[in-house]
């Protein structure tokens, strides 16, 4: 940004990490806001940034089916194959008595991410076609709620480990999960980039008169 | 954006604005001393987050405690026909630098062992700097909050390393794995200092700052 004077709006923002007061500028396409004390980012101003998002959460949605319904992980031992599904394996970690380690593996690999997709498909769509979906501030906020804890690009390079790992005494062989697992994380980045909470309640204001 | 600088550095909570954590949204409060709700979104305003730096405490303490059987517990057990194996976090990156895949051991390394330390001590600081009311490095330490923020979740990686290995190597293959109870020290660790992470309120470090002295 080089702008030296910035159109600013009537609007006051104030910083979430700092608090500092400070009026909304009109952004240039493909720019970012950052606070002028703390320098935390404020906005993103993406144009189509809601038919953007709705077509990486579509994209995400079905690399996120593949990855639950494809084994991960092949394993070959002296003729023995087992493979094991994203599932398969929190229900193994389940009949060990770890319960809680399989519900967080559970909750951040196959649950976050579900209703991520879902709540925000649910906000987005009807907003693309101008309504308001019912019990939209409930979902919104749900969405804030469960994104932190979201975490396949971990879960993804837990998997590589895991089969570096095996490959000093067997033969493994990634499934079709684990590279859907690789597109679904680029499918969330870009859907977590382009996902603009300010374009939500804009359009929203807008068709709620 | 230097211009925008016409604004005098006044906060929100001079004002006796609020501003909504979840969509961003400024507010004038509807009355002194009742629950307010952002107008657009719903959500439960503050000022600051309630009790931020005891609930931060209070999960900080708790990782401490953890973080000790983390590292000391074994947190996969395997049974194979060359006998039984425990391994620790620390061993399991020993083992991958030895059979030669030295940047995943680095990663690991960097993962469960540095990160969730890194992440307990900057907090634990963060908290005590506030406490003290300190006015030093301001900037530094509002990026410190913002790294830590953001590298908290790689370290549950080791975490489905176990879960994986464990998944694949059953009874029926030659060798048996089991997770150990160090794994469940180990997740409880990194999802408390996640949570210590959000409890803390990051505009509480610029509530001492010199900008703002004509409040007191």
């Amino acid at each position: 940004m080089t702008a030296s004077s910035p159109k600013m709006s009537a609007t006051l923002i104030a910083c979430p990490d700092c608090d500092l007061l400070q009026h909304e500028i009109v952004l240039p396409a493909r720019s970012e806001a950052l606070c002028l004390r703390c320098e935390a980012r404020l906005f993103r101003a993406i144009p189509h940034s809601l038919n953007y998002t709705i077509v990486s959460l579509l994209t995400g949605l079905l690399f996120f089916v593949m990855a639950n319904v494809t084994p991960l992980v092949q394993l070959e031992l002296k003729g023995n194959t087992v493979s094991s599904t994203l599932f398969g394996a929190v229900r193994s970690l389940a009949s060990q008595d770890l319960l809680s380690v399989a519900t967080l593996v559970l909750s951040t690999t196959i649950l976050a991410p579900a209703c991520e997709i879902a709540a925000m498909l649910y906000l987005l769509i009807p907003l693309k076609f101008g309504k308001v979906a019912p019990a939209m501030r409930l979902v919104f906020r749900f969405v804030e709620l469960v994104r932190p804890w979201g975490m396949i690009e971990v879960f993804m390079l837990g998997t590589m480990v895991a089969i570096v790992k095996l490959s000093t005494f067997a033969r493994v062989i990634p499934g079709v999960a684990l590279w859907s697992c690789g597109a679904l994380m680029l499918s969330f980045s870009a859907a977590a980039y382009f996902y603009n909470p300010r374009d939500i309640w804009h359009v929203a204001k807008h068709d709620a008169g | 954006m230097q211009d925008n600088a016409t604004l005098r550095a006044v906060t929100a909570a001079e004002r006796g604005l609020l501003s909504c954590l979840s969509c961003g949204l400024l507010s004038r409060p509807a009355a002194e001393n009742s629950r307010n709700n952002c107008p657009r979104c719903h959500a439960t305003l503050h000022s600051r987050i309630p009790h931020s730096l005891t609930r931060t405490w209070a999960f900080l303490i708790a990782a401490f405690i953890l973080y000790v059987p983390a590292n000391l517990l074994p947190i996969m057990e395997t049974k194979s026909f060359f006998g039984e194996q425990q391994d620790t976090i620390m061993s399991g990156v020993v083992f991958l630098w030895e059979s030669g895949s030295r940047i995943l051991a680095m990663m690991v390394f960097i993962a469960s062992i540095i990160i969730p330390l890194f992440k307990l001590i900057s907090l634990t600081y963060l908290v005590l700097s506030v406490q003290s009311k300190s006015t030093w490095q301001l900037h530094e330490r509002s990026r410190l909050y913002r790294l830590i923020d953001a590298i908290g979740r790689w370290s549950m990686l080791d975490v489905y390393v176990v879960t994986l290995l464990v998944a694949l190597v059953q009874i029926n293959t030659l060798a048996h794995i089991r997770a150990g109870l160090g794994a469940t020290a180990f997740g409880a660790v990194v999802v408390l200092t996640i949570l210590a992470a959000n409890s803390f309120d990051p505009r509480l470090l610029w509530d001492n700052s010199p900008t703002d002295h004509d409040r007191h």
